[in-house]
């Protein structure tokens, strides 16, 4: 890794300044973590008198655990959801705000500041326009015919906490796609329209596959958000309910850990998240040394 | 434009204006709702145009709170949340400034090493570590405290990156006139690296004040004591913290006061904000 061509020298000047930096990441993160991996391997009797080393045997409880097995499963297809669902929203305002001229810096300022709104907030908003007594949502389903109820229905829930944190969403993705449409060469466009593509042609040949890097790098992005973000989300709303329906892995950590105090496996679970951190993290780096030589 | 079609065109402004509409709702329904009083909760469906109880509700919660189920006054915890921003915010910026003045400015042993061991924190987010971060905290005594709030969260690896990355940029030829004219490295640092980071500094600020006034996991984990509240996690206490139903007038009073800050600081400084936003992620 490079420095300047020519540097200043001081012994203790370097560290000096590195400190507060390392001090606290060694503190606040690198020991934890490392607390973290070694009570993976433990288990506390239930008075928390006696600890014992019990190698894997935390992973290989909670990996046939059916209530970590579905929150596996609820993680998974709440990213999914989140994901799709805030990108395919985003794209679709960023390329109709990008045929925009004069309008487009109104539109923008429009739909960017969700951004600013917490997540456990944004669940609290969208689960008061939601609540079944006198919510506005479950009264206009019930004109067609649905009765929504995410205090019983699982599939309501998981709809539910899937809106609210994908809104959120919306303004951070709707703002990488706008500047990756902008920064599509004309030319190309107007080559294929004097070819004769119609619009929609001309969108799904050039315009998303130029916009791909952008795709992946945003997918990552928002796994990542769905995945470790949405604490607030569940917490403030469903908590985790009806029936385990939106227990994502964070909040069962959580749970497990502070609510149940099981340590050993609460550690286990913490292991298991830090993995799937490190290997998005990697994908994402990857990814960003790719584009530079794009 | 290839073409130029006046119904395509409509029918965009359309699909925005719906879009715009529905982004919207979400607030425009909390802002309706902090303003009538509670009776309105208690039959029928959620109303969708002012009431006339504004000014009473948001006196209520800023200055009175709910004792019943639990919440101070939120003018105290908007306080916290303030303070929390803020010294995350300073935090981060300062310390991300050194690190990265250090790594580009200075050849010395284990300097990759640091630079890894900062790189880890983007790693380890908090929501990984919850139990053992929580013990060292409760270790060192700053549970309920603003030290407690907000140092465990300053580290930050990608400030430091985006420091380092400008840094790189900046000419030589300006630390060599500097040394030239006799001035030590600090001296530099304050009076030539820091007015030209001035950009980078603000644009970061708005981004992680937004990314401080927004913390909800840990400060729920930390703080037992009412007087250390911040506002986003009060909310929660106010939802469930209560017997039966809500008080929707009076929570979504609270929402409103917990989003504006935030959404204020977008949109005023929307440039810097999307500045800061698509170049720490690059």
């Amino acid at each position: 890794m490079q420095t300047k061509r020519m540097t200043f020298s001081s012994k203790w000047l370097p560290y000096a300044l590195l400190a507060p930096q390392v001090i606290i990441t060694v503190i606040f993160f690198i020991w934890p973590a490392s607390q973290a991996l070694y009570q993976s391997v433990l288990r506390q009797d239930i008075f928390g008198l006696r600890t014992e080393f019990v190698g894997l045997d935390n992973f290989v409880r909670l990996l046939n655990d059916p209530l970590y097995l579905n929150s596996l499963n609820v993680t998974f297809w709440f990213s999914v959801g989140t994901t799709f669902l805030s990108m395919s929203v985003a794209l679709l305002f960023a390329v109709m705000v990008n045929r925009m001229i004069r309008s487009r810096d109104t539109y923008t300022t429009f739909l960017v500041w969700p951004y600013a709104v917490a997540p456990a907030i944004a669940g609290v908003l969208w689960w008061f326009i939601f609540n079944p007594s006198i919510g506005i949502m479950p009264y206009m389903l019930k004109g067609f015919g649905y009765d929504w109820n995410h205090r019983s229905s699982s599939t309501d829930a998981m709809i539910l906490v899937i809106i609210a944190a994908a809104w959120k969403q919306i303004s951070y993705n709707f703002l990488f796609f706008l500047a990756g449409l902008q920064s599509i060469p004309q030319s190309l466009i107007e080559a294929a329209a004097i070819d004769g593509a119609s619009r929609m042609k001309r969108f799904w040949t050039i315009v998303f596959p130029l916009l791909s890097p952008i795709t992946f790098f945003l997918m990552v992005v928002n796994v990542v958000y769905a995945m470790f973000d949405t604490f607030g989300v569940i917490h403030a709303t469903t908590e985790g309910g009806p029936a385990q329906a939106t227990n994502i892995l964070v909040y069962k950590v959580y749970r497990d850990g502070f609510v149940n105090l099981n340590l050993g496996s609460s550690a286990a679970q913490s292991v298991i998240l830090m993995g799937i951190v490190i290997i998005l993290t990697v994908i994402q780096f990857r990814y960003i040394e790719r584009r530079v030589n794009y | 434009m290839v073409e130029n079609n006046r119904w395509g065109n409509l029918l965009a402004h359309i699909i925005l204006i719906f879009g715009v509409a529905i982004v919207i709702f979400p607030v425009y329904v909390a802002i309706i709702a902090s303003t009538h009083p509670s009776g309105t909760f208690l039959r029928g469906v959620m109303p969708l145009l002012p009431g006339p109880n504004a000014l009473e509700n948001y006196k209520t919660v800023i200055l009175e709170g709910r004792s019943r189920a639990g919440t101070p006054p939120i003018s105290g915890m908007l306080w916290n949340s303030f303070v929390m921003a803020m010294a995350i915010t300073i935090g981060k910026l300062s310390i991300s400034l050194l690190s990265a003045f250090a790594i580009v400015y200075f050849r010395f042993p284990f300097r990759i090493f640091f630079f890894w061991v900062i790189f880890l924190t983007l790693m380890l987010p908090i929501e990984v570590r919850i139990l053992p971060t929580f013990q060292v905290v409760a270790d060192l005594g700053m549970l309920n405290s603003f030290a407690g709030l907000s140092i465990p969260l300053i580290a930050s690896a990608t400030a430091t990156f985006l420091f380092r990355q400008f840094f790189m940029t900046v000419p030589e030829e300006l630390m060599e006139a500097a040394r030239v004219d006799g001035a030590g490295p600090m001296k530099f640092f304050k009076d030539i690296l820091m007015p030209l980071s001035i950009t980078n500094i603000a644009a970061l600020f708005v981004i992680m004040f937004i990314y401080g006034w927004n913390q909800y996991l840990w400060p729920l984990l930390i703080t037992t004591d009412p007087e250390y509240y911040t506002i986003v996690m009060g909310i929660q206490r106010m939802v469930t913290g209560g017997d039966s139903e809500p008080l929707w007038h009076l929570v979504m009073a609270t929402v409103v006061l917990a989003a504006l800050p935030p959404i204020l600081v977008i949109l005023f400084m929307q440039r810097l904000f999307v500045k800061g936003l698509t170049e720490t992620e690059k």
